[in-house]
C-alpha cells in the first residue's frame, strides 16, 4: 500500500492518492493532499468544498451527488473544476479525505 | 494519469501487424494503463471470497496459492460440467477468423490477442492440454498448451480487456458467446483471488448497503428528496417519489448512478416527471437500490445473489411487478439469465401497463420491464404529450448499449422515445448500431481510470462513429440507457470528438413532457432551452 508525505503527514492512500482511513483526516492533511492536486493554496472557496464534502460524508457515509454539491455550495460544476483541476470526484474528494466511489460512476 | 497526457494522435496510430513470433511465445505485457487495479482486502473478505492478500500485477511474483493449477483446472472442470454451452463453444471454433477484426479493442489496440478468437484461445488451449485426447496426445500441434503463470498471467490480462459487449458473436457463424468464455476465465481467476477492484468492490457494497456506491438508506432518501426538490425548481411541480412503499403496484429499480452522478441524474429527474404526470403507483427500494449487477462480471453465484435482492424486495414490498431503469448489464441478467437462476417470479402478477392495459408479454415470465419499452407504449397509446422544441438545443444521435441491444433487443423503443421528443436525430452508420453496436470500451466492470488508455482504444470505434455525425450533421448529444456508458463515454468523446455530451433517453423525455400545471425554467440541467437564452440575462 502506498505511503502519501508531505512535511509532518505520513498517511496511507490507494494507488490513486486517496486516504485509506478517511476518520484520520484533518485540515493540514487536507492543505497536504491539495499539493497532489495541484492547488498549492486552499482558498475560501476550495475550503466551502471541502467543508461541505466533508460534513455530507459524516452524516451519510459518502460523497454527495455532484448536482447537490454545486447547489449547496453554489458553485457551477464549472468551477468547482477551476478550484479542483480534477473534478469533484477526483480531486475535492481526495482532499477532502473521502474515499473513491465505485461502480457507474 | 495525469503525468502522462495520452495524445489521439499517438493513440490513433494503430499497429495491426502481429509480432513474428507463434502467439504462445508472447508474453503477457502488463503495462500502466491498460489493467485494472487488485481488489481491496476488506472487499473480498466481506464477499467470502478466497485468497484475498495484497498482490500487485506489476508484480512478478502473484503471491498465488500454492496449489493454483489444481484449483484452476478442477474449476474449469467443474465448469465444463456444469454449463453444456461452454463446453460446446471450447470444442466448435474452427477459427475462422470472422470475429476477429469486430471487437473494439481489437480495433482500437492491434493486439491480435485482442481477437475474440483468440483471447478464446487463450483458455481453449488450456481446455485442449488437459480435458481431451487429441491435445493430450498431439500436445502443441493440436493447439494444446501447458497452464502456466504465465498463462494465468495472460488471462488476467485479456479477460479484462473484454467488455463481455458481444458484438463478436454476431458475426460468429457458430453463434459461440465470447463474453460467456471471458466470463468463465473470470470465474477461474477469481478462485486465486484474482479479481478487480472495480467489480468486487461494488459487489461488495451492493451486499452492505444495496447497491454499487454503498449509499445507505438514509443516503438514498437524501439525494431521492434533493431530487424532488429540484424538479420543483425546474418544473414548478412537486411530484411524490415514494420509498419502501409496501402495496406499491409497481418497485422501480435504477442503477445506483442514476441518483448520484452526472450525467445519469437529469434522466432520474425525467423518470420522476414521467411517473408524477402519469400519477404511476410505484415505490423505490433501498435494500434494491441498485439494478446493476457487477455478480456477472464475478461469477455466476455472485450475479446469482445479487439479481436475488431484486425479487427478495418485490416480494417483500407486495407490489405486483417491476420496472427497470436506463441499466445496461442488468438487463442482460434479467433477459438471459434470470429466470434459470432465481425464477421464475411466479410470486408476482405477469406486467399489465396500468397505464394503457397493455400485457407485457416477453416479461411474462420475469415480471420486469424495461422503462424504454414502458414509455414507448405510453407514447404509442398517447397517454403523454411532448413539446419537442424543448430539445431543441440538441443534436441528438443514439448509442445502442450493448446489453440491451444484444442482450435483450432493445432496439426501436428508444429511437421511438427520442423521435417523439426531439427534433434532430440522426442515426449513427448502420455497421456501429443496433445489433451491431460498438461498446463503450469501458463495460463489464474495465471503466476505471487506471485502465484509461485501454478504455480509450476500446471506445475509439463507437467515437468514430459518433465523429461521422458529429461531422455530418453537427451532433452535440449522444444519448444511451447504460449507466456506464454515461460514466465512461464522456471522457472518451473528450479525447476522440470534443464537443459531444452524455444524457440518457429519460433526460429528453423530462424536457420535452408537457406536465399539468407546470411553470419551466429551462431543461433539467438548469439549462435554457432554446430561443429563450436572452431571458436568462433579463
Amino acid at each position: 500500500m502506498p505511503i502519501f508525505e508531505y512535511q509532518d503527514v505520513k498517511i496511507d492512500v490507494d494507488e490513486d492518492g486517496f486516504m485509506q482511513e478517511p476518520e484520520k483526516w484533518d485540515e493540514t492533511i487536507a492543505k497536504a493532499l491539495a499539493t497532489t492536486e495541484g492547488v498549492d493554496e486552499l482558498t475560501d472557496e476550495h475550503w466551502k468544498v471541502v467543508n461541505y464534502l466533508r460534513e455530507y460524508y459524516l452524516k451519510f457515509g459518502i460523497a454527495p451527488m455532484i448536482r447537490k454539491l454545486c447547489k449547496e455550495t453554489g458553485f457551477p460544476l464549472k468551477r468547482i473544476y477551476e478550484l479542483f483541476p480534477s473534478g469533484p470526484a477526483k480531486g475535492a474528494c481526495k482532499v477532502a479525505g473521502l474515499a473513491k466511489p465505485t461502480g457507474c460512476v | 494519469m495525469s503525468d502522462e497526457k495520452l495524445k489521439s494522435e499517438q493513440l490513433a496510430d494503430i499497429d495491426y501487424n502481429p509480432p513474428s513470433k507463434d502467439w504462445m511465445d508472447v508474453k503477457p505485457v502488463i503495462k500502466k494503463g491498460t489493467f485494472n487495479y487488485p481488489a481491496v482486502e476488506a472487499s473480498e473478505k466481506y464477499l467470502d471470497l478466497p485468497f484475498s492478500r495484497k498482490w500487485d500485477p506489476r508484480d512478478d511474483d502473484w503471491k498465488l496459492p500454492e496449489n493454483w493449477k489444481e484449483i484452476v483446472l478442477k474449476g474449469l472442470k467443474d465448469l465444463l460440467g456444469k454449463y453444456r454451452s461452454f463446453k460446446v463453444f471450447m470444442d466448435i471454433c474452427v477459427r475462422c477468423g470472422a470475429c476477429a477484426d469486430k471487437c473494439h479493442f481489437y480495433l482500437g489496440s492491434g493486439d491480435p490477442k485482442n481477437m475474440p478468437v483468440l483471447r478464446a484461445e487463450l483458455l481453449r488451449s488450456v481446455y485442449r492440454n488437459d480435458f481431451t485426447t487429441a491435445g493430450k496426445i498431439f500436445g502443441k500441434l493440436a493447439g494444446a498448451r501447458e497452464l502456466t503463470e504465465d498463462v494465468i498471467k495472460e488471462w488476467f490480462l485479456y479477460f479484462y480487456q473484454c467488455t463481455e459487449c458481444r458484438r463478436c458473436s454476431v458475426f460468429c457463424p457458430y453463434g459461440i458467446d465470447t463474453a460467456e468464455i471471458t466470463m468463465m476465465g473470470r470465474e477461474l481467476l477469481n478462485k486465486l483471488g484474482l479479481g478487480i477492484d472495480w467489480i468486487n468492490t461494488p459487489a461488495a457494497n451492493c451486499f452492505r448497503t444495496g447497491n454499487h456506491l454503498g449509499i445507505q438508506p438514509h443516503g438514498f432518501k437524501d439525494s431521492v428528496d434533493f431530487a424532488v426538490d429540484d424538479l420543483l425548481d425546474f418544473t414548478g411541480i412537486r411530484v411524490e417519489a415514494p420509498i419502501n412503499k409496501k402495496g406499491a403496484e409497481i418497485l422501480f429499480v435504477v442503477p445506483s448512478a442514476d441518483y448520484f452522478g452526472d450525467p445519469h441524474y437529469f434522466g432520474f429527474l425525467g423518470y420522476l416527471a414521467l411517473f408524477h404526470e402519469i400519477g404511476l403507483d410505484y415505490t423505490f427500494s433501498t435494500f434494491a437500490s441498485e439494478g446493476g449487477n457487477f455478480g456477472l462480471f464475478h461469477s455466476a453465484e455472485m450475479m446469482k445473489r445479487l439479481n436475488a435482492k431484486i425479487y427478495a424486495e418485490a416480494r417483500r414490498l407486495g407490489v405486483k411487478w417491476i420496472i427497470g431503469g436506463e441499466c445496461g448489464h442488468m438487463w442482460r441478467v434479467l433477459h438471459q439469465y434470470m429466470d434459470t437462476i432465481n425464477g421464475p417470479a411466479d410470486f408476482l402478477e405477469e406486467p399489465v401497463s396500468p397505464i394503457t392495459g397493455t400485457k407485457f408479454e416477453n416479461a411474462k415470465s420475469t415480471k420486469m420491464v424495461h422503462i424504454a419499452e414502458f414509455t414507448a407504449d405510453l407514447i404509442k397509446h398517447n397517454k403523454v404529450k411532448f413539446d419537442r422544441s424543448r430539445n431543441d438545443h440538441w443534436i441528438v444521435t443514439f448509442h445502442d448499449s450493448c446489453n440491451t441491444a444484444r442482450g435483450m433487443g432493445i432496439l426501436d423503443e428508444p429511437r421511438y422515445i427520442i423521435r417523439s421528443t426531439c427534433n434532430n436525430f440522426y442515426d449513427m452508420p448502420e455497421n456501429t448500431i443496433r445489433e451491431q453496436t460498438f461498446c463503450c470500451g469501458s463495460g463489464s466492470g474495465i471503466g476505471t481510470d487506471e485502465n484509461l488508455e485501454m478504455r480509450l482504444r476500446g471506445g475509439f470505434p463507437r467515437a468514430n462513429a459518433v465523429k461521422y455525425v458529429r461531422e455530418k450533421h453537427g451532433v452535440n448529444l449522444l444519448t444511451c440507457m447504460c449507466a456506464i456508458d454515461k460514466a465512461t463515454l464522456p471522457a472518451v468523446m473528450d479525447f476522440w470528438v470534443p464537443g459531444v455530451e452524455l444524457a440518457g433517453v429519460h433526460e429528453l423525455v423530462g424536457n420535452a413532457l408537457i406536465m399539468k400545471g407546470e411553470k419551466r425554467s429551462g431543461d433539467l440541467r438548469g439549462q435554457p432551452f432554446k430561443g429563450e437564452e436572452v431571458k436568462e440575462h433579463v
